[in-house]
């Protein structure tokens, strides 16, 4: 007789405030899945998307699956080496990377400099200026040719290597002067009269006043800097025929391989992504010196 | 010889005459407070002094010889305190200290400078950063500073004007004693008659600007210390004050409609490149560059 006393348990009176904070936990529960499921719904809509096309109307796209089946290999080893242009997905990464890091390098040790010599004397800004401001849209498919042509004179060198450095650096480079530039130009005046009622030397009011003063505007121009020079990488390595992330895409293109040019899409926005938000961290802790 | 001479010293901005023929002169061991309008060219006066700003015409001495820059004998005070807000306490002190001794050995050197940070009782401060003070201790830092390059003259640009009433009087107390215990030589800037009166050996207004010039000054001959509460009733304090406003209040008869607000703020930072700015109001603090005028019709005094 124990089933037939569950219902009066179950009355009305006794599972309304019941079943209350069990609905409200639900509630919170998804609303804490928030994060999670809207992204998830987008990417999901995406790849109904990416299905239907290549269903329809563009029938040389491969779908999903066959994108997932052919990336396979590159993803499971992603540092095996077949051939020259046969490699796991890190490992053209990986190389891709080296050569932005070399080319990063170069823009951020010229530009920074350039940029606070923008900043300090109006002579050299009204000098260079306009130069900086025509030089600044081109793009960096423009200045590979160029590369070529200053490098391939050189014996022994290594071509193709030195002009993707030329064309990343030269891209590169323009967030990191203009914002320090700026940077220096917005340093208060009360800083700099500090600098000379203490009668700091040059050197002394450079590293203690000026740099710490710019610093937040040199990593905003660092961020950005960054974030073209892997972009650029993509076109250095297509036109370079590097190995390398952006090499493998245009090679499989041309081989009319089309399944891993998603994947290497994918790759490049990931990293790129990784990139931005590590630059953004560091940039946050220099602001908030 | 005064160590402190202004002789006809005038100085505009473009169009705008700022300073018209200021002289003044201050002796060794004097505290002498001028006293203005806000906008009336007082921190004008003061970076003259200092050597930030050269005159238009007119010769400002030290000591007898010319003013050619700032110095290491001449300590200023800044207005809105200028710390480097990435360095400590002690490393703003520093800075100072540093520079002026470089022959001095490391140790020496840092005696120097936590003697000044526990002058101004901020010894329990000296690793905090500018951004973690109240203001009240961003200015004692701002003392130290000028303090340990052990000027000859004290410049102190309105140093407590931004402050509340007890932090205030607090700070009072301790110029006060500095003036008494090492006989500073102190020049200071304030908009406060009673300020004034309390510490200063002599009060001279700064008539308002544009064109300011310094009146006839006050000679305040009461005795050191003083003592706030008793000086209120004290007849001979009350005739002075009468004396200091009523002078301020005559070369302000020549008035003129056009009073300078500065919208400084204390310790700018750098501003945020990335946070947008609403319409009315904006993320980043106020530049120097940007300091606004507005005008308000001049007080009458009838
Ligand atoms: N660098 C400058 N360029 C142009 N005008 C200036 C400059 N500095 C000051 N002025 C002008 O000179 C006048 C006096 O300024 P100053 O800062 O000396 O006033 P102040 O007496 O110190 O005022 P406050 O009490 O508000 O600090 C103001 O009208 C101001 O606008
Ligand atoms: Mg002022």
């Amino acid at each position: 007789m124990n089933s037939t006393s569950l219902p009066v348990t179950a009355s009305p009176i006794s599972t309304a405030p019941a079943s209350h904070p069990i609905r409200a936990g639900i509630y919170r529960w998804f609303s804490r899945l928030d994060w999670f499921l809207l992204p998830f719904a987008g990417g999901a809509a995406v790849l109904a998307l990416w299905y239907l096309s290549s269903a329809t109307w563009a029938k040389d796209l491969p779908n999903p699956t066959q994108t997932w089946i052919a990336s396979k290999p590159y993803i499971v080893e992603p540092f095996a080496k077949r051939g020259e242009l046969d490699q796991g997905i890190l490992r053209f990464t990986w190389l891709s990377l080296i050569l932005v890091a070399k080319g990063y390098a170069i823009a951020l040790v010229i530009g920074t400099p350039l940029g606070f010599l923008l900043g300090i004397s109006p002579l050299f800004t009204r000098a260079l200026d306009p130069i900086i401001q025509v030089l600044r849209p081109v793009s960096p498919l423009a200045w590979l040719p160029l590369g070529m042509i200053l490098f391939g004179g050189w014996k022994g060198a290594n071509v193709s290597e030195l002009a993707a450095l030329f064309t990343i650096s030269l891209c590169a480079m323009w967030p990191t002067v203009l914002n320090t530039a700026v940077g220096v130009r917005a340093i208060p005046q009360d800083y700099m009269n500090v600098a000379r009622v203490l009668k700091l030397s040059r050197w002394k009011t450079l590293t203690k006043v000026m740099i710490p003063a710019t610093l937040p505007y040199m990593f905003t121009g660092f961020r950005l800097s960054l974030g073209i020079a892997w972009l650029v990488i993509v076109a250095a390595e297509m036109l370079t025929g590097r190995p390398g992330i952006g090499g493998f895409l245009w090679q499989q293109y041309n081989a009319l391989i089309y399944e891993q040019i998603i994947l290497c899409i994918l790759t490049i926005g990931l990293v790129g992504f990784i990139l931005d938000r590590l630059m953004s961290v560091v940039e946050r802790r220099f602001r908030s010196v | 010889m005064p160590l402190l001479e202004l002789k006809q010293v005038s100085k505009r901005f473009g169009d705008a005459s700022v300073l018209n023929e200021v002289n003044l002169s201050v002796e060794e061991g004097e505290f002498v407070a001028i006293i203005g309008y806000s906008g009336s060219g007082k921190t004008t006066l003061v970076s003259i002094l200092a050597g930030l700003l050269a005159p238009d015409s007119g010769t400002a001495l030290f000591d007898g010889r010319a003013i050619e820059g700032p110095g290491p004998e001449r300590g200023l005070v800044f207005q809105n305190y200028s710390l480097l807000p990435w360095l400590t306490v002690v490393e703003n002190v520093a800075l100072a200290v540093d520079q002026l001794h470089p022959d001095w050995s490391d140790s020496q050197r840092s005696a120097h400078t936590d003697r000044y940070v526990s002058m101004v009782n901020l010894a329990a401060a000296r690793d905090k950063r500018p951004a973690e003070l109240s203001g009240g201790m961003r200015q004692r830092v701002s003392v130290a500073r000028a303090l340990a390059m052990s000027p000859r003259v004290l410049l102190l640009d309105e140093p407590l004007s931004a402050l509340d009433a007890l932090t205030r009087a607090t700070l009072q107390d301790e110029i006060a004693r500095l003036r008494r215990e090492q006989n500073q030589t102190i020049v200071l800037i304030t908009n406060d008659p009673d300020e004034a009166l309390l510490l200063a050996d002599r009060v001279i207004p700064l008539t308002r600007g544009p064109g300011a010039t310094l009146g006839p000054g006050v000679p305040i001959p009461l005795p050191h210390p003083r003592d706030r509460r008793s000086l209120t009733h004290d007849p001979m304090f009350q005739r002075l004050r009468r004396e200091v406003i009523a002078s301020l209040l005559s070369v302000a008869a020549r008035t003129t409609t056009s009073l300078s607000k500065d919208l400084i703020l204390p310790n700018l930072e750098p501003e945020d490149l990335e946070r947008p700015r609403s319409w009315s109001t904006r993320s980043g603090p106020v530049r120097l560059q940007e300091r606004r005028t507005v005008t308000v019709p001049a007080p009458t005094d009838d």
